[in-house]
């Protein structure tokens, strides 16, 4: 435990530090034109952690998120995941061009849970959650059934199951969300400010969700505002500022006592809002 | 001048033949390849390479720009001048095809336009190509879309096939004509098509209100 932990945070666990991470991103760099949104960002995430993303918007934190399910093409950097099933890593050196099969390869090791949910509004529930499972992973369709039931029964969606989603609440619409996520089995899961589109007392529900899944063990990434939250959950927190990263560490410790000045501001202002 | 009822019962026959077997398979066939046409040229005007969504450009702006009637002069009078000589039928079906491959190319390009960049990504995030990501999840939703204009095209179209009778195909129209000149009941005969093309057109509608319906069974009201 470090010294600075109190009640309510969240206890040490998961891999040994010195594990090697599933995920590993080193210098990853991007601009828009002459705005710089990433500058040289280092991230590594074991397996079984929660690394959260925290800062200002326009910080850069959610390019980051998207660079790794590659719905954003960095400038320059790697992205690396250790495959635990055949031992051969998948590597990704953006400062050369990517294949559209790497992309694809690095897309199916994880699964976003996007901000405003981004559910299929054509289809129900089932089918938002089969879609990916039987399309593209070509899993037999009475399976992929079979799972997503369990999932929604989880989430207390159960018998929300043949609604589509304009029927469902948007703390629903985001569970919803990420059962679609888990029902690909990803290594890895990724959050994008999975509650910052929700009306305030529907946040709970969905935070939750979350936490239960930090406590199965599921590797997530997780950029949020929530700091309360993520100091509950992650395991390290990243604090991200004008496409640097200003300071990293344990959840307790960067969040309670920061040691940057812009983080220190940062978390006054969102713990002290009024 | 006493109404001459005997001719409207006597010409009515010839009339709804030409609708059932002109106006309405040169409608049909025409609306669908110009649908698939439509898509592709969507597409192409969609896409990032400047020569393929220009040429997209150009084969619209043509379309658009100039009489439907003159295409279909060109392509059954002026074609033959090349060497390329086609029947009334199979003329008519290319330029109404090529017609409604211009305008529908235009809704169903605003119509995937109109869908939210966030679909594209969710379908990728869960493992799409960009085709399958397309199919399944972009125009489904820009179909809900796109059936109002599109029904307005079809509509345009069921009508516009009347221009067929001037390069000869046997249709609605040409039949009220040829039965007009031999008995001079113009009047008579042109209400008669007239109507008769009424008819379509609001079946159509009617159809048009159902699809709407079934496709707005997932958006809140």
């Amino acid at each position: 435990m470090s010294p600075t932990s109190q009640p309510g945070d969240r206890p040490a666990r998961g891999a040994s530090p010195m594990a090697k991470p599933v995920l590993s991103v080193r210098n990853l760099a991007k601009a828009f034109g002459s705005n710089v949104v990433l500058r040289d960002i280092d991230l590594d995430v074991r397996r079984g952690n929660v690394v959260a993303l925290i800062g200002p918007s326009g910080s850069g934190k959610t390019t980051v998120l998207r660079s790794l399910n590659g719905l954003e093409t960095p400038d320059a950097g790697t992205v690396t995941f250790a495959d635990t099933d055949t031992g051969t890593d998948l590597a990704l050196d953006f400062s050369a061009k990517v294949s559209k099969k790497d992309v694809s390869d690095l897309r199916d090791r994880s699964a976003m849970v996007f901000q405003h949910y981004n559910l299929f509004p054509h289809m129900t529930v089932l089918q938002n959650v089969i879609e990916g499972p039987v399309q593209v992973q070509k899993r037999k369709r009475a399976e992929a059934i079979a799972d997503a039931e369990k999932l929604l029964a989880r989430v207390g969606l159960s018998d929300k199951r043949d609604a589509y989603p304009f029927e469902l609440s948007g703390g629903q619409q985001q569970r919803v969300g990420i059962v679609r996520a888990l029902a690909l089995k990803p290594q890895l899961l990724l959050f994008d400010e999975p509650t910052s589109a929700l009306d305030p007392e529907l946040v709970g529900e969905v935070l939750g969700v979350i936490q239960e899944l930090a406590e199965e063990g599921w590797t997530m990434v997780i950029v949020t505002h929530e700091l309360a939250f993520a100091r509950q959950v992650a395991d390290e927190v990243i604090f991200m500022d004008g496409g640097v990263v200003v300071e990293r560490g344990p959840a307790a410790e960067v969040l309670r006592a920061p040691r940057q000045e812009r983080t220190r501001q940062f978390v006054r202002r969102l713990l002290h809002e009024f | 001048m006493p109404f001459n009822w005997d001719l409207v019962w006597s010409s009515f026959g010839p009339i709804v033949t030409g609708a059932v077997t002109g106006t309405i398979p040169l409608t049909l066939a025409s609306f669908v390849l110009g649908l698939a046409l439509a898509l592709l040229v969507a597409l192409m005007r969609l896409s990032r390479n400047a020569v393929v969504s220009g040429a997209a450009r150009f084969y619209v702006s043509v379309i658009r720009g100039t009489p439907l009637l003159v295409q279909l002069f060109v392509i059954f009078y002026g074609l033959p001048s090349l060497g390329v000589k086609l029947d009334p039928w199979p003329s008519a079906i290319i330029a109404f095809s090529l017609n409604v491959g211009g305008y529908a190319a235009e809704v169903i390009r605003a119509a995937i336009l109109s869908v939210p960049k966030g679909q594209w990504e969710a379908g990728h995030t869960i493992g799409m190509s960009s085709g399958q990501a397309l199919r399944r999840i972009i125009l489904p939703q820009a179909a809900r879309v796109s059936v109002p204009p599109l029904s307005n095209t079809f509509i345009s179209l069921v009508k516009d096939t009347s221009l067929a009778s001037l390069i000869l195909v046997t249709e609605l129209f040409r039949n009220a004509q040829q039965i007009a000149a031999f008995s001079q009941e113009f009047m008579v005969l042109y209400l008669e098509a007239a109507l008769v093309y009424w008819v379509v057109c609001l079946a159509l509608s009617t159809g048009q209100s159902a699809l709407e319906k079934r496709l707005d069974r997932y958006v809140a009201h």
